[in-house]
């Protein structure tokens, strides 16, 4: 199917369907976001049998602050979908969507690792990229950019390049 | 013909004195000590140590056109065991730090390091929370080797340096 093929599919459902550029977009509650996916997999004329990856967008003055974006293809129809779940500052955890496809383990550990977005359910949710033991999520539009606090030099605060003096 | 002796003028004849001196006092400890160095800087194994881009020009400089084999360095080693010499080429990550210094503690004294590029010298570009900071904050470094990356003429010129160095320092450290 097309991407506006796709659309009409499932605006029934899900009223705010994008389709942007040739790409679809369908944009879910939290709640839902299981039983959409467990819907792209099995229903046959969707059969979205392969997950591209998850990861997240941070806008911090807006509400809500994050986006997450699950990337999803289908190797029977080739053709491709994107589900958008936003989630609010003080409440970033979504279900984990490791039982629907095993390939989301490892996106999703990465996308803890940089935002901080809990996924309940997930079998080994810990750091994947950074250090055990880290503390910041450092993709957080918050985060400081430039200086940064060392865990070398006695946790020593380096400047930005420009700054320096020698 | 009389040399007319000035002040703070050698002949050379004195050294000559000096040197019967000397060897009255042991003139072959300090020679050993000279062919040591020699020995240690004309066939210095480095450890295969690439991190990121500044590793390409260090193969280069390894490879037929710049020719490392000239300095008996032509043979990284894959096992730091066997080396005494770390160019330690690219940005270190914060993850990759535990790692350096695990095979720097590795080598077999003595060791000396390079550091090649800015971003192994100061952390370079990248000034954000996954690179080092200067990679002597966490092994000490002999040479530093500016520019990004450096051309493999400027690593040979920093290994020369060294070797220099090596020279110069003798067996008791």
């Amino acid at each position: 199917m097309t991407a506006i093929e796709l659309a009409e599919a499932v605006r029934a459902t899900w009223p705010e369907t994008v389709v942007s550029r040739g790409e679809l977009s369908v944009v879910l509650e939290r709640e839902e976001l299981l039983s959409a996916l467990e819907r792209f997999r099995d229903e046959p004329r969707f059969a979205f049998d392969l997950f591209l990856g998850v990861t997240a967008t941070d806008w911090p003055d807006a509400e809500p602050r994050f986006w997450l974006a699950y990337e999803l293809y289908s190797m029977t129809h080739r053709h491709r979908a994107r589900l958008k779940v936003g989630l609010s500052a003080d409440d970033p955890a979504v279900p984990s969507a490791t039982g629907l496809y095993p390939a989301a383990d490892w996106h999703e550990r990465e996308t803890y690792d940089f935002f901080g977005i809990v996924f309940e359910g997930h079998p080994n949710l810990r750091r994947l990229l950074l250090p055990e033991g880290w503390e910041t999520f450092p993709l957080r539009k918050t985060e400081e950019l430039g200086g940064v606090n060392t865990y070398y030099r006695g946790g020593a605060f380096i400047p930005p390049v420009d700054k320096r003096t020698s | 013909m009389p040399v007319e002796r000035l002040e703070g003028f050698h002949t050379g004849r004195e050294a000559e004195d000096e040197d019967e001196e000397t060897l009255k006092r042991g003139l072959l400890l300090t020679s050993l000590d000279k062919a040591v160095s020699w020995a240690r800087k004309q066939s210095m194994w480095p450890v295969t140590f690439g991190l990121a881009c500044c590793a390409i020009e260090m193969m280069s400089t390894g490879a037929g056109h710049y020719d490392l084999s000239r300095w008996g360095m032509e043979l990284f080693r894959a096992s730091p065991r066997q080396s005494d010499l770390m160019i330690v080429a690219g940005r270190v990550s914060q993850k990759m730090a535990p790692v350096l210094r695990t095979v720097y503690d590795q080598m077999p004294e003595p060791k000396w390091v390079i550091s090649m590029g800015v971003c192994a010298s100061q952390g370079g570009m990248f000034t954000n929370y996954a690179i080092i900071q200067g990679v002597d904050s966490i092994v000490p470094v002999d040479i530093y080797v500016p520019g990004c990356p450096p051309r493999p003429e400027m690593l040979m010129y920093g290994i020369l340096r060294l070797h220099e160095k090596v020279q110069k320092e003798g067996t008791i450290r």
